[in-house]
């Protein structure tokens, strides 16, 4: 549900920088997603059909680059993706991690005309 | 033509946040953000909370809700300022929606305001208020898997508060290994359980969070 807010901001920020470039039209937004946030690429979809209607975003393609939860370990140091009810590193067996991916909810950039 | 933006989309909100965040600090509102699943028990937290601070903080409250004012009233019979929120359908409050609360409040005679936002585990996590803590309120019966389900609310947490401790002889929860696994991705995180209903550890909270909003 937190979608429909996520993708009025999105919108706003794409059509801020499409007017700063004077660009008329945007064509696609590359968009950057963790995993973490639970943020569902088919909500942003339908919330931005209907948002981006009569606006220089109509019609844009949208990408997701989807970022997986990605933890190391302060033990051992090694990267790995989260189990999903495993929480512990899979080469020292710790359990003391830090999360270093999945946060992301970025725009990468635009491509406009 | 491509145009590299690179710029967070939660940007207005954080801004927003920041701008409540000075409100806050100008009138020494020590602010914490109240967050878990509907029927936790986070108004009755904020209730035992009050009842143990008075005569030593001065509180008030902002109530998100969908809609209904129930809570917000519970909440004025305990004689503290409060303000209800109904979002309208929205599953979480947003920092501009506290703003336009915070006109309703007498910060100036507030010295710790307690946010309760609309019971939700995933949304709330992404959307800053300017608070200073963030407490998730989690409890036995809602079970000990709630972490590897939520992890971003999990991670977020300043502290975790495992109500309604007195259920535990008819539950399968494992408080020790609710806490390892919470303590495991977020080495900040206090975790306190507890039971709003016999009052069994809510001292240990209320003091802990009284050193914090004096420190």
């Amino acid at each position: 549900m937190h979608e429909l807010s996520i993708t009025q901001s999105m919108l706003d920020l794409v059509l801020e920088q499409a007017q700063n470039a004077g660009a008329k039209d945007i064509g696609k937004i590359n968009l950057v997603i963790g995993e973490m946030t639970g943020v569902v690429d088919r909500s942003v979809r339908f919330y931005f059909d209907f948002l981006s209607q009569g606006t220089a975003a109509e019609g844009a393609t949208l990408s997701f680059k989807v970022v997986p939860t990605t933890a190391r370990c302060r033990k051992c140091a090694k990267e790995f993706e989260l189990g999903e009810f495993d929480w512990t590193c899979p080469h020292c067996k710790g359990n003391n991690i830090e999360i270093v991916g999945g946060k992301e909810l970025f725009v990468e950039s635009i491509e406009v005309e | 033509m491509e145009i590299k933006v690179i710029k967070d989309i939660m940007g207005a909100n954080e801004q927003i946040a920041r701008e409540n965040r000075q409100l806050f600090d100008s009138n020494k509102v020590f602010v914490v953000n109240v967050m878990a699943s509907p029927g936790a028990g986070k108004t009755s937290l904020i209730l035992e909370t009050i009842r143990r601070l008075k005569g030593k903080v001065k509180v008030g409250v902002v109530e998100g809700d969908i809609s209904s004012s129930l809570d917000a009233e519970a909440i004025g019979k305990e004689g503290v300022p409060v303000v209800q929120i109904n979002t309208g359908g929205e599953c979480h409050l947003d920092a501009n929606m506290t703003a336009s609360a915070l006109g309703n409040l007498p910060l100036g005679d507030i010295e710790l305001l307690f946010i309760e936002n609309v019971g939700n585990l995933v949304c709330p996590a992404e959307f800053n208020l300017g608070e200073d803590l963030r407490v998730l309120v989690s409890s036995t019966p809602e079970g000990d898997d709630k972490p590897f389900k939520y992890p971003l609310m999990f991670h977020e947490a300043d502290a975790v508060l495992v109500n309604k401790i007195d259920l535990l002889p008819y539950l399968k929860f494992d408080v020790d290994a609710f806490s390892k696994t919470i303590k495991g991705i977020n080495q900040k995180v206090k975790v306190f359980p507890l039971s709003c209903t016999t009052g069994e550890g809510v001292d240990r909270w209320v003091d802990w969070l009284l050193g914090r909003v004096r420190g």
